[in-house]
């Protein structure tokens, strides 16, 4: 009988991590229709193929290298024990019912569920520096990023390392997965450059309007779908009553951020602007979800609510902000993300997380954000000196689609030869 | 034989097909435009910069005529096109040189 149970939670609680893991995987199609809804017609495939493209890169790379990284450290240390290989293994029966149900999921579910978040960090950067990066430059900045500085930072929280020997809260990844991503976006952006024509001489912000708004608002719901499995799955296990009831707060407290920030931010849009802005409302309703990443558990709906519409907020500001200081990012990653991923690791101390400390977290956000941007900047000097990272300015005229792919997203007049 | 270009607000499109067709005019080109005379655009908030929409969407009307059918037409195109509101758009009369049918190799008045 006693094995029956550990049978039954360990099936359980690897099909919840699998499924949640599917979800996650799914917000890849998210990323995807959103930046392609945001750059121009001209841009289109390019942003599609960087975003296939990447995640089969980070997939690939956290099986050779970053699994092993991330999970293979000391407690409380700094550098993994391991750095190459596939180490994912599933515990045979005999091991797991031994164990009496301390091991309670299969390694080979883990591992599906931790990959699709190193997926998710890296997509971050495409929306970042889309319609003027080369195509294989970013392909190779993924390489490194998903093989190498994802799992080093994820290991000293994730992987038992020193920030979480410290005290570091980050529930589903606010600091290791989205500041991680827009801080290397932001290294990104700095040595790329704005986009020809995005700023004026006197320094004003030129709109250069998305070409689809419905593939923009269809890829916010296909996230905010997917971020079900992003904190639903943080949990770990729902196998038992306290946790099936713990799964199903975060799940209502990430809807609950994620139409605060909607709100806050779509009202914040019509006060400076006048106008509804579909773009802010969408950034608005991802920047709660970011925020509520880092504590989707221990609040009830109402804080989890003004968590998220504290980061809709913040994302508008944020955007005006970037435009202000010059930093060109077509689609708003660097703030929903960076920003708004700060303000997570920060509410954390707000909640009735009794672990959470204001040192603690801050320890998290300027190690996370000095790590990724130092070997992020380092990275993409290499990367522009050896290969250059920006395409030609005729190229970026005609659009990265031709150059990068030799393909156009909405092909017109074409003819054979 | 004469070219009537006729530039109309877009959703006066089926009406004045409609006139046409009820004067006997057998076809019509149309094309989708943009463009602006003294009506002007508006002025667009996109992630809080601001850009000008100058041009305006309109539909161009070419059809080809006998000068016979040309009074009938114009009277035609004012009457069902016009809304009182500026940007009603404008009426171009050229001279054709000549008309031929690509399936029959006609010409002239029996081309059109």
């Amino acid at each position: 009988m006693e094995n029956d149970i550990v049978n039954l939670q360990y099936a359980l609680d690897t099909f919840y991590f699998l499924v949640s893991g599917a979800l996650v995987m799914w917000m890849a199609a998210g990323f995807a229709m959103l930046e392609s809804g945001l750059v121009r017609a001209k841009n289109t495939t390019e942003i599609l193929t960087k975003n296939v493209c990447l995640y089969a890169v980070a997939c690939t790379m956290y099986l050779l290298t970053g699994y092993t990284i991330m999970y293979g450290g000391s407690e409380g240390g700094i550098f993994p024990d391991a750095w190459f290989g596939n180490s994912i293994a599933n515990a045979t029966t005999e091991e797991v019912l031994a164990s009496g149900g301390d091991t309670y999921y299969s390694g080979a579910s883990d591992f599906f569920f931790q990959v699709v978040f190193v997926a998710t960090a890296m997509s971050i950067v495409s929306g970042a520096v889309a319609e003027r990066m080369k195509l294989w430059a970013f392909l190779a900045f993924a390489i490194v990023m998903t093989g190498f500085i994802y799992p080093m930072q994820g290991m000293w929280k994730w992987g038992g390392g020193f920030l979480d020997a410290a005290g570091f809260q980050d529930f589903a990844g606010s600091g290791i997965v989205h500041l991680c991503g827009a801080t290397a976006a932001l290294a990104g952006v700095l040595l790329l450059g704005p986009r020809k024509g995005k700023y004026t001489k006197d320094g004003k912000a030129v709109a250069i309007p998305g070409a689809n708004m419905p593939l923009a608002a269809l890829g916010m719901f296909i996230l905010w779908m997917g971020w079900f499995g992003f904190n639903g799955g943080s949990e770990l296990m729902v196998s038992t009553i306290d946790e099936a009831n713990a799964v199903s707060t975060v799940f209502v407290n990430t809807n609950a951020a994620a139409c605060g920030g909607l709100l806050a931010a779509l009202l914040t849009a019509h006060f400076l602007f006048g106008k509804a802005d579909l773009t802010m409302a969408v950034n608005g309703a991802l920047a709660g979800l970011v925020a509520i990443t880092a504590e989707p558990l221990n609040w009830t709906a109402i804080p989890a609510t003004l968590v998220g519409a504290v980061g809709g907020v913040l994302v508008v500001f944020a955007v005006i902000f970037m435009d202000k200081i010059k930093i060109d990012d077509p689609v708003g990653a660097i703030s929903v993300h960076g920003v708004v991923g700060i303000w997570g690791l920060l509410a954390v101390c707000l909640s009735s997380n009794a672990d959470a400390t204001l040192v603690g977290q801050l320890l998290g956000i300027v190690t996370i954000f000095v790590w990724v941007f130092v070997t992020s900047l380092i990275v993409w000097a290499i990367l522009k000196a050896v290969m250059g990272i920006r395409v030609s300015e005729q190229d970026e005229y005609d659009g990265v689609d031709l150059s990068e792919c030799g393909m156009e997203a909405y092909p017109e007049f074409v003819s054979s030869k | 034989m004469k070219m009537i270009t006729a530039v109309i607000k877009p959703f006066k499109l089926d009406d004045v097909r409609e006139t046409l067709a009820g004067i006997g005019v057998q076809g019509v080109t149309v094309t989708e435009v943009k463009g602006f005379g003294r009506q002007k655009g508006h002025t667009e908030l996109y992630r809080g910069a601001e850009y000008v929409v100058d041009f305006l969407p309109k539909v161009k009307i070419e059809v080809a005529l006998p000068e016979s059918m040309v009074e009938g037409a114009v009277e035609a195109i004012l009457n069902s096109a016009r809304t009182g509101k500026i940007g009603d758009g404008k009426i171009f009369i050229s001279d054709l040189l000549e008309v031929i049918r690509i399936r029959t190799g006609e010409t002239g008045d029996e081309a059109i």
